[in-house]
């Protein structure tokens, strides 16, 4: 048995120690939304945040993940929708949309702790993302957006 | 060219099956009815309004559309909604959309058959879509206008209200279909004698109305068939052999396995459909379990007869078929090329390959599998719902009519997801464990054995006259016959040589739309490659490649003449002939970017060029008029290149969602680049040498150009916008590396060694 904290919540779950956390919380838990796409840490479809940081859940065991604070695309917005999301639908972003749920927590932790980032800080945070259908520029466009109602809203 | 013919039914019913290709796959459109599965039918009795199969209105005004197409981020399903919502004259935020199963019911109108691909859903059902909507309207006005005591002629529909024109009196959808006075069901016969709108009464058509299916795609609520969850349900991780196809298990050893916690069973799969070969499942309570097991399984197996072949043998073979002169199939034959060719002032003659390419979705393959009551259920996303039904029944033994496919979403098709491939190892491991099973294919497993677009040699031979006109074109197309494969003799196009019929979604680009007196395209099939690489339809098929080769002599020839490529091309595109109306938009569309590009207007950097490409993607039948002009900059000394900008124009007559219509050329672009430049799967030992996104690597934000895009709306029924961008940017920035540095390079994926090999020579 392992307690894990996910979205604010207690949860207990019957797993092996090495379980990749990204099981666990896809079907033992059934918080579908963060995606199995390579198993490999190579796409960035599990994304979920550990303490406020992107992660690879798929790379990460069960058990690291213990202790921390889980957040999925789930619980982003804490009740309300994130300003990334709502860019997101603005924008209108999503194509298939299955690598989304992780492009959005990934660009959640570079917003966290970088409220105006450059297009090359975008870049550079996002480039492990792949999205299949290349909604790469929507993606840019979104983050720029989130960040922008992010700072006026804090009245940054 | 291509007739797009209707999948006709069996004409004896009793005989469900027919065969796919040489297996004994039954291709049944036999259905069969279980309580609970359709939505509609429940919804009828809680009083909602159903003039058509294709939606229903709810006593708060809420209207669902039955979507018989595979929403895979096409935004399809959201655009069958908004031809509705046009006729219907239903407020948009009151539209929702429900997929729909294999029911027959929810068949394409023109095709036949739920089938998703070809970029023709909005082309194919506009008219369906329009006629379903417009009936809903004016049942839902006679009954508004009873309500309130006037005459319907007098009333009118707007934002899912009845409103009385003289009064101002109006009545709400929902209040029609809450009081229950809105019942009538339409015939076909009725449904035809609609009169529609004309494209200038359009008032949501040509709108950029949200997408329906992007908010679940935003908060991880959007459900993908790997997310179906059935009571009990096991999971299956499948063991795929060292060879692409025709391996054989002949012996398992699970003693490593048995000791995984969970581990269920290892079930090696008896295929009669012949989708798979060589395939084993590792069952266990968990996915993580059966991971670990399928890793300790010891299998051993007979490699079969593909067990050699590579790129290279595949190339070879193409060749020495190519030069034997009576294989194949003729596509085109219009005047004497080989005359035409020996007698003109000026011959080339060119070699254009493409690499074989898999689809890579990020979903990978899954389906989930049960047996209830006799019925089994399989909830997956899948492209040709019709035939992929006809699969899981072939693999099960059982008549396909007793096969219900619950349709989710599509976390990438790109016509990955046309195959049923993902089904066989779900069914058969369900039976054999007795329990639901949920397969899900590791990327390893999703690479190795996805349905590839094929490895193609194009041979190309054309004459010129004295003044540089062209008078002569041969084209030679020798690759695996995709859509062959399937068995669907309706799937396939007579030969104009009467030689039998030819897969024309390997030709389809090669009956181009410009003016050439002396024509002739032949289709050849690469047996071998057909046998060792079971080939599929990547997303945009066949004038992927041959564009490729089309574009690129174009503009060899264009050189050869010394004439600029642009007004080489504008003068072949003169619409004589059957080339009347097509071509003069395809010039149109080649003006556009051409002119947006800058192109002979602008002082490029050194070692800069623009390339210029237009294509009439898909089929001669459906095309929209595409062309781009890429931006290329290219160091000579060491052949790399960047692309740096694609300007590209389309022509795509009614355009339903023009912000959804940009999204599908700016993927469909980036796709053309990522193929041209970043993706290729090696044969080699009958095996496809990729594993994961490391080795297999598609384009990545930091890859991606400028974009340029121009959408040439006009009222000419809409054509496809998902595939045609792709086929036109290899072309393009082949021909920018050219004006660039001289270099020209005729295989894909380009390489820097090609450039570097080319600007030497």
């Amino acid at each position: 048995m392992i307690t894990l904290t996910i979205n604010g919540q207690s949860r207990q779950v019957d797993t092996a120690d090495d379980t990749p956390l990204l099981w666990v919380i896809r079907e033992q838990l059934q918080m579908t939304g963060t995606k199995f796409g390579c198993g490999a840490g190579l796409c960035g479809a599990c994304t979920v945040h550990l303490d406020g940081v992107a992660v690879r859940s798929c790379q990460t065991a069960a058990k690291d993940a213990a202790g921390k604070k889980i957040t999925t695309i789930e619980g982003l917005g804490g009740g309300k929708p994130h300003a990334l999301q709502v860019a997101w639908e603005v924008e209108q972003v999503p194509q298939c949309g299955y690598c989304q749920s992780g492009q959005i927590m990934q660009a959640a932790s570079l917003l966290a702790k970088n409220p105006d980032p450059t297009k090359q800080e975008i870049v550079a945070h996002m480039d492990g993302n792949l999205c299949r259908c290349m909604t790469y520029g929507r993606i840019q466009r979104a983050i720029v957006r989130a960040a922008a109602d992010m700072r006026s809203k804090s009245g940054a | 060219m291509t007739k797009i013919t209707r999948i006709g039914l069996p004409s004896d019913l009793k005989r469900r099956n027919f065969l796919i290709g040489s297996s004994t796959a039954g291709l049944a459109f036999g259905y069969v009815a279980v309580s609970g599965v359709h939505g509609i039918s429940d919804a009828l009795a809680a009083g909602k309004f159903e003039p058509t199969a294709w939606y229903s209105i709810a006593p708060d005004g809420k209207v669902t559309v039955m979507v018989g197409k595979a929403e895979m981020g096409q935004h399809v399903s959201s655009a069958m909604a908004q031809i509705v919502a046009e006729e219907l004259e239903a407020d948009w935020r009151m539209m929702n959309i429900q997929l729909a199963d294999n029911d027959p019911k929810y068949n394409d109108p023109v095709l036949g058959a739920l089938i998703t691909g070809g970029s023709w859903s909005v082309r194919m059902n506009f008219d369906a879509m329009s006629r379903a909507g417009a009936a809903g309207r004016i049942t839902l006005i006679d009954a508004g206008a009873a309500m309130m005591g006037v005459p319907a002629g007098e009333c009118r529909a707007s934002n899912s209200q009845v409103i009385h024109s003289k009064t101002g009196k109006k009545v709400s959808y929902a209040k029609i279909v809450a009081d229950g006075k809105a019942s009538r069901v339409w015939t076909a016969d009725e449904l035809k004698a609609i009169k529609l709108k004309t494209p200038g009464q359009y008032t949501l058509v040509g709108q950029s109305v949200p997408q329906l299916d992007i908010p679940p795609k935003t908060n991880g609520t959007a459900k993908y068939g790997i997310d179906a969850v059935a009571p009990g349900m096991l999971y299956g991780k499948p063991v795929v052999p060292p060879v692409r196809y025709g391996a054989k298990v002949t012996a398992v050893d699970d003693s490593a396995a048995k000791k995984v916690k969970g581990f269920v069973k290892a079930v090696t799969l008896d295929d009669k459909t012949g989708t798979t070969s060589g395939w084993v499942v590792a069952v266990a309570t968990t996915y993580p379990a059966a991971k670990q097991a399928a890793e300790a399984l010891k299998i051993t197996y007979d490699k079969g007869p593909n067990a050699n072949v590579s790129d290279q043998t595949l190339i070879d073979e193409a060749k020495r078929l190519q030069s034997a002169g009576d294989s194949g199939q003729l596509f085109v034959k219009k005047g004497d090329s080989a005359a035409a060719i020996a007698g003109a002032a000026k011959v080339m003659e060119a070699e254009y390959l493409t690499s074989i390419n898999i689809h890579a979705p990020l979903e990978p393959m899954n389906a989930l599998a049960y047996e209830k009551d006799g019925v089994w259920h399989i909830h997956t996303g899948n492209q040709f719902a019709s035939r992929t039904g006809g699969i899981a029944g072939g693999a099960l033994g059982i008549d396909p009519k007793n096969v219900v496919l619950h349709q989710y979403f599509i976390g990438g098709g790109f016509g990955r997801r046309l195959d049923g491939d993902m089904v066989v190892p779900a069914v058969l491991a369900s039976k054999a464990v007795a329990k639901p099973v949920k397969v899900i294919y590791a990327r390893e497993d999703d690479m190795a054995m996805d349905f590839t677009r094929p490895l193609t040699y194009q041979k190309v031979k054309a004459g010129l006259d004295a003044d540089g006109k062209l008078v002569g074109l041969a084209h030679d197309v020798v690759c695996a016959w995709p859509t062959a494969r399937w068995g669907i003799p309706e799937f396939l196009t007579p030969s104009v040589d009467k030689k039998g019929p030819l897969d024309s979604f390997t030709v389809n680009g090669a009956d181009f739309w410009y003016t050439v007196p002396n024509h002739q395209v032949r289709a050849i099939l690469n047996e071998l490659a057909q046998k060792a690489t079971p080939s599929g339809q990547l997303r945009s098929v066949a004038p992927g490649w041959t564009f490729w080769a089309v574009e690129s002599m174009i503009d060899e020839l264009a050189h050869a003449a010394g004439k600029d490529p642009v007004d080489y091309r504008l003068a072949l595109l003169d619409g004589a002939g059957d080339n009347a109306g097509g071509a003069k938009k395809l010039a149109n569309a080649l003006r556009t970017a051409v002119g947006r590009s800058g192109y002979g207007a602008v002082t490029l950097p050194k070692n800069s060029g623009i390339g210029i490409a237009c294509v009439s993607s898909q089929e001669r039948a459906t095309a929209t008029w595409t062309a781009c002009a890429a931006q290329v900059e290219v160091n000579p000394a060491n052949g790399e290149f960047k692309v740096n900008r694609l300007t590209l124009a389309m022509d795509l007559g009614t355009v339903v969602n023009p912000d959804g219509v940009k999204a599908q050329i700016e993927g469909s672009a980036l796709w053309g680049m990522s193929l041209a430049l970043f993706e290729k799967a090696p044969l080699e030992n009958g095996a496809l040498q990729v594993s994961n996104f490391g080795d297999y690597t598609p384009m990545r934000m930091s890859q991606m150009p400028d974009l340029d895009i121009s959408v040439i709306a006009s009222n000419d029924p809409a054509s496809g916008c998902g595939e045609p961008g792709v086929t036109v940017i290899a072309p393009a920035i082949a021909n920018a590396i050219f004006n660039a540095v001289g270099a020209r390079v005729r295989s894909l994926p380009i390489t820097a060694e090609a450039v570097k090999a080319a600007i030497k020579t």
